[in-house]
């Protein structure tokens, strides 16, 4: 089952790895990672997605919360939250109905075009992996996809739940 | 004002270290210059840096202090690296101060440049690689908090060489307090949880204690103890923990899993409430998880969360230190009053598994048993000696036939099975306890991991007792493949082996040699008598025996082996 682990850590050098190394040296999936430093710049706020029984996910933010650079960890997927991937996607636009394809596609999915080539268009989408997952098929039927990046997924728990130091 | 390598030495100073393990080297010259200008910190030189971890580790396990130890950049860093993993899988607190190649070369491959923090990461609680000179102070504090609070475990500190150049000098100041927002052990145990344990404990009709490491960490043996009396229950020792409960307590039933005693296995298995205490359910104890203790209310007492519930699930979970948690069951338990007569079919239970003596084992006339030389140790020791072991057979006599009396009195290698770590832990030992006497049952193939130490020992007078088992081979490989791959023993013969009698004596020592049953009684009397000297006793002893009782692969706790013919 996909689990959003959501961490909460000192912005210090070398504690990244410490929780990436939790992850390979026990063995736990990682599917996907995000990470930078919060409104608080001493702090980094990093959140894993990964899937697991409900004992590897105990595990996981065991293992992690005992990690000396980490002050809070939580497993977002079992309450309400707001998750959100980023995906910067660039088709093919050779023909004026491709164009036009691409760009209706685009307003469909309330995406935007950022950039725009002779050849290509780039454009950004936000919203859940299977909003993202959606937007990537549809572009490649319509289109060429030329290249495309992801930021992995960024999460926090609705209303009063919270991960503060 | 001072340099950097001035600031590490005062900086151990008010972390009130008395003795650091070491090796110097190109990265830390300027620390080492720094040690040579004062006495208050005394600086032991080993032959191998693998050897000052374990040093360090055996001056810890014995005190409950922290160990030191300071090695080079490179090689220097990386032999530690067994040592470091050995205290990492025991929890001993330990800080390893490495010299690193200087800032601006970081990176570059340079001469004796490794990544310490990053080699060392999956094997220690905590690392540091200071940035700036002024840090340095701080970041040794931290670390030796960090090593010794809440579960203990081997922290790193790696030191570029421009930070302690001995020209450039800063200011001084040691934090008076530490306070980390990240880190802070729970130490008390959740009030309710204390409840329902109280009460599981209260309701059993066959109750066992599983004592663990934990209980050691901890200082908790006291109240131990005052539990198992109060409760009057029976009480297993795990490898680790064995001394946190006296061997022999009538309510001892010795040491559990793969090569515990039939009463204590026996016990686990038919339990209808365990209280493990600072134990963590490893395989070794478990046997298979599936079919481990099937009546069991599980009571898990553990300063590290991470620990409850990873192979086998508490039903009570308690996250605490073994000593304050014990106190609050204590507290309680003496407002209840005593209750002990329910327990009177347990151990009529239990009585009849002690009579099967699963310990006991055919002396020959012209051959020594390793359990007989471990016996003879205990009696001329009073049972008194520090121990520390090696890993293998000699390791298991050693934890059976031994009868610990008191916690940090049995020095071994259980989480890494540490070939090798023998010999250095005993001298850490008898650097800790310079009038104590300092034993290590060890064999001939892992006493040869670090042999070179026997040097060290001459140059600071360490008059340690090795008695080495040897049976030409190495044992427990050896049992395996007797019994696992039809005595095939592949590569487990060693044929070139040393006249330890003539090493020993080259190194300075003693060397006395046991071919003959009749002659071990003399053999341990001049051993033990020679308080001043370092004596190597080299028993040979049968190399058919196999250590028993042992657990059957893939079985339930008391699935056992109890001699090569008879089974459970």
């Amino acid at each position: 089952m996909k689990r959003i682990i959501s961490v909460l850590m000192e912005n210090a050098p070398g504690a990244l790895s410490r929780i990436i190394g939790v992850f390979s040296q026990r063995g736990y999936n990682v599917d996907s990672l995000c990470v930078a430093p919060t409104n608080d710049p001493s702090l980094s706020r990093l959140t894993i997605i990964t899937h697991g029984d409900s004992k590897i996910i105990e595990q996981i933010t065991k293992q992690v919360n005992k990690l000396i650079d980490v002050l809070k960890v939580a497993d977002l997927t079992e309450g309400a939250h707001i998750e959100r991937e980023l995906m910067l996607i660039k088709v093919a636009t050779r023909t004026e109905a491709i164009r036009a394809e691409v760009k209706r596609n685009t307003d469909i999915f309330r995406a935007r075009i950022v950039d725009v080539n002779a050849h290509n268009y780039t454009i950004e989408i936000t919203g859940t992996t299977d909003k993202l997952d959606a937007f990537a098929l549809t572009m490649s039927q319509a289109s060429e996809i030329i290249e495309s990046s992801r930021t992995g997924v960024c999460g926090l728990g609705r209303g009063e739940r919270a991960l503060r130091p | 004002m001072m340099s950097g390598a001035a600031m590490v030495v005062e900086a151990l100073k008010d972390a009130g270290v008395s003795h650091v393990f070491g090796y110097p080297g190109g990265a830390v010259l300027d620390i080492y210059d720094a040690l040579f200008a004062q006495d208050s910190v005394k600086h032991i030189l080993v032959r191998h840096e693998q050897a000052a971890a374990h040093m360090a580790d055996g001056y810890a396990r014995s005190t409950g202090k922290t160990g030191t130890v300071l090695v080079t950049s490179g090689p220097g860093a990386t032999n530690t690296i067994t040592g470091i993993a050995t205290a990492y899988m025991d929890s001993i607190p330990m800080v390893v101060l490495s010299g690193q190649v200087p800032s601006m070369h970081i990176g570059e491959d340079a001469f004796q440049e490794t990544d310490m923090v990053g080699c060392s990461r999956p094997i220690v609680k905590h690392s540091f690689l200071v940035k700036r000179t002024v840090d340095i102070p701080d970041a040794i504090a931290k670390a030796y908090y960090i090593a010794s609070t809440g579960r203990p475990g081997p922290v790193v500190v790696d030191l570029p060489k421009d930070l302690v150049n001995i020209q450039e000098k800063h200011l001084y100041s040691y934090p008076q307090s530490i306070y980390m927002r990240s880190y802070n052990p729970t130490l008390s145990g959740h009030k309710k949880q204390i409840k329902k344990a109280l009460e599981a404990l209260k309701n059993a009709q066959r109750p066992v204690l599983y004592v663990g490491g934990g209980a050691v960490a901890a200082n908790a043996s006291a109240k131990v103890i005052a539990l198992a009396e109060s409760l009057q229950a029976p009480v297993t020792c795990t490898l680790m923990g064995l001394g946190a409960f006296p061997g022999q307590h009538n309510q001892s039933l010795g040491m559990l899993g793969m090569h515990g005693t039939l009463e204590a296995n026996k016990a686990m298995h038919n339990a209808d409430c365990i209280l493990a205490l600072g134990a963590r359910f490893d395989d070794r104890v478990t046997n298979n998880v599936a079919k481990f203790c099937p009546h069991a209310t599980i009571i898990h007492v553990d300063i590290d969360p991470a620990s409850i519930s990873k192979t086998v699930n508490a039903h009570i979970p308690v996250v605490g230190s073994v000593e304050k948690v014990l106190e609050q069951l204590l507290e309680s338990l003496a407002l209840e009053g005593s209750q002990a007569d329910k327990l009177a079919d347990w151990w009529q239970q239990i009585e009849q598994w002690r009579q099967r003596n699963c310990l006991r084992y055919q002396q020959a006339d012209d051959k020594i048993k390793p359990q007989q030389v471990v016996e003879s140790v205990y009696r001329h020791t009073q049972g008194q000696a520090f121990v520390s072991s090696d890993v293998g057979q000699h390791q298991m006599f050693a934890a059976l036939y031994y009868k610990f009396a008191r916690p940090r009195q049995w020095i071994n290698s259980g989480g890494l099975g540490t070939m090798g770590f023998g010999l250095p832990a005993a001298m850490g030992v008898q650097v800790a306890h310079p009038e104590a006497t300092s034993v290590v049952i060890t064999g001939d193939g892992s006493i040869q991991m670090n042999i070179q130490e026997l040097s060290t020992c001459l140059q600071y007078n360490l008059p340690i007792k090795i008695i080495s088992l040897n049976n030409q081979a190495l044992g427990m490989v050896r049992q395996w493949q007797d019994m696992i791959y039809k005595g095939r023993h592949s590569h487990s013969y060693m044929e070139s082996m040393p006249d330890f009698v003539k090493l020993a004596e080259a190194y300075g020592h003693v060397g006395i040699r046991v071919d003959h049953p009749d002659e071990l009684e003399a053999a341990m009397e001049q051993c033990f008598s020679l308080k001043e000297r370092l004596v190597f006793v080299d028993v040979r002893v049968d190399q058919n025996e196999h250590v028993y009782p042992m657990q059957i692969k893939s079985g339930a706790m008391d699935d056992m082996r109890l001699s090569k013919m008879e089974r459970t």
